[in-house]
């Protein structure tokens, strides 16, 4: 399982990246691992508000529909259309892969997320 | 928690990484490598499935051949030695208690085959109605079941068994062949719309075998299936799924299976119902759908017209061999003809779909 270091995660396995005041989501390499062939994606609409742990996304494999839950609150202001023709590109490189940027509303939020150390110990106690 | 029940084929599952699902009481390989890859390697080549958690079944006696004849929709009356028939078997309502697969060693002596989430309630169900000459055994635990499936199964198979296999037609079969040293019964028959074979052996046996069939199909680029590719590969050849296409709600007349229930046979249990059913003309029917939107239609989803339900989605998927999101769904007769549009309620959004012929993808060979 990869971890990147300086990233920040959350319980429900997403990733972001902090650039300024925004926040770049994904989802983990534990996360797309776990839900095998990524066949399908469904990204929010640019402008949508949401909050923390709302979901913000969906993930489909072969097998099952996976919500992908916003780790941080703020506004919708990119998303990765890459991912609506190769959906796939998450099971090859899930850290390359974005899937929705955030500009956020309350950077205190990322506090509550777990660094790549923690993650991975969340991730082990888990399995 | 109830103790999963694992196959002898566990530890060799574990050692090939395979990702391991709860499917009917059982632990079993969902995947190894991948489903689409599997899935892949089954339609072009060869995939090799663990499916010992399948129920057997065998039934002994003077009356056996009578005795089935009452237990399940299909007619066995003219069905030779080392044939293998399919049939649904009914609730006197109708409602479908499970759907199996017979084989006939001789007039005496018969092998059922059922699905492994069902071993307990049929074994029930078939004891409780059971005529007095008849010997009702499960078998289960005592045979390991392999399903070589795929274009090249035949060649793969061939290099183990000293048998001309193209002798054995589509759901026929043989038994006493030896498989690396082990007496096995062989048959034509599979779940995945692809030519293939399913073997029966003794459970203590099962890794052996399965790394005979293994090292034989190397040449011919055989994989390991798990039950992902399995589900997929049968929703493509549109081959109903106990729990999903066929239930104790469902009749085998609803989901589409007319051909397997004889109602000119003179008694068997549910019967009177179908024939009431067919009478009085099916309400709802199992369809094809083709999404024309994008998204994926799962089992238990709506399908609407105008705002009206008119069904739901029996199972759906991702067609890895067609590349179109496609779904089994029993809708309201009405509405289950081809070219209909209806909306499949995907996450409270309504998505287009079209009802398309079944079965999705046609069997590539000759029978």
């Amino acid at each position: 399982m990869k971890v990147i270091n300086g990233l920040k995660y959350s319980k429900d396995h997403e990733w972001v990246k902090v650039e300024g005041n925004k926040a770049i989501i994904g989802i983990t390499d534990y996360a797309q691992d776990s839900l095998g062939d990524i066949v399908f994606i469904d990204l929010p609409e640019v402008g949508r508000n949401v909050k923390a742990g709302d979901a913000v996304a969906v993930v489909e494999s072969v097998k099952a529909a996976s919500d992908v839950y916003s780790p941080v609150s703020g506004i919708v202001v990119e998303v990765n259309t890459a991912l609506e023709a190769s959906p796939e590109l998450i099971n090859q490189d899930p850290y390359e892969n974005w899937i929705l940027v955030l500009e956020m509303s309350d950077p205190g939020e990322l506090d509550a997320l777990m660094d790549a150390e923690g993650y991975e110990r969340f991730c082990e106690e888990e399995a | 928690m109830l103790k999963l029940k694992k196959t002898p084929l566990y530890e060799k599952h574990i050692s090939l990484g395979a990702k391991m699902t709860e499917f009917g009481g059982w632990i079993m390989p969902l995947q190894y490598t991948g489903i689409l890859q599997e899935h892949e390697a089954v339609r072009r080549r060869a995939g090799l499935f663990d499916v010992s958690h399948m129920g057997e079944v065998m039934i002994r006696g003077r009356g056996a051949t009578e005795f089935i004849q009452k237990l399940i929709t299909n007619d066995i009356s003219g069905m030779r030695e080392f044939q293998v028939i399919y049939s649904p078997m009914c609730y006197p309502d109708g409602g479908t208690v499970d759907d199996l697969l017979v084989y006939k060693c001789d007039a005496e002596q018969y092998l059922l085959v059922v699905n492994a989430a069902n071993i307990e309630k049929d074994v029930e169900w078939i004891t409780t109605h059971k005529l007095h000459d008849v010997e009702v055994e499960d078998v289960s635990e005592q045979y390991a079941q392999l399903a070589l499936q795929g274009p090249k199964s035949q060649d793969i198979l061939q290099k183990l068994v000293d048998f001309p296999l193209d002798k054995i037609k589509f759901f026929r079969f043989v038994d006493g062949m030896n498989i690396a040293g082990v007496s096995a019964l062989i048959s034509r028959t599979g779940y995945t719309g692809e030519d293939g074979f399913e073997i029966y052996i003794p459970a203590n046996s099962a890794c052996k075998v399965w790394d005979a069939i293994m090292d034989a199909g190397e040449e011919f680029g055989v994989m390991p299936a798990g039950l992902g590719a399995r589900d997929t590969l049968r929703l493509e050849a549109a081959l109903p799924l106990y729990g999903h296409e066929l239930s104790p709600d469902i009749s085998p007349l609803e989901a589409g299976l007319d051909r397997f229930v004889k109602l000119d046979k003179p008694d068997f249990i549910g019967r009177e119902a179908l024939v009431k059913q067919k009478e009085r003309g099916i309400s709802r029917n199992l369809v094809g759908l083709e999404m024309v939107d994008k998204g994926i239609p799962r089992q238990g989803y709506g399908v609407q017209v105008e705002g009206r339900s008119v069904g739901y989605i029996t199972s759906g998927s991702f067609s890895p061999t067609l590349k179109k999101n496609i779904a089994l769904a029993l809708l309201d007769i009405q509405y289950a003809e081809e070219g209909f549009q209806v909306d499949v309620m995907v996450r409270n959004k309504a998505l287009k779909a079209k009802v398309v012929k079944i079965p999705f993808y046609a069997k590539q060979y000759k029978k």
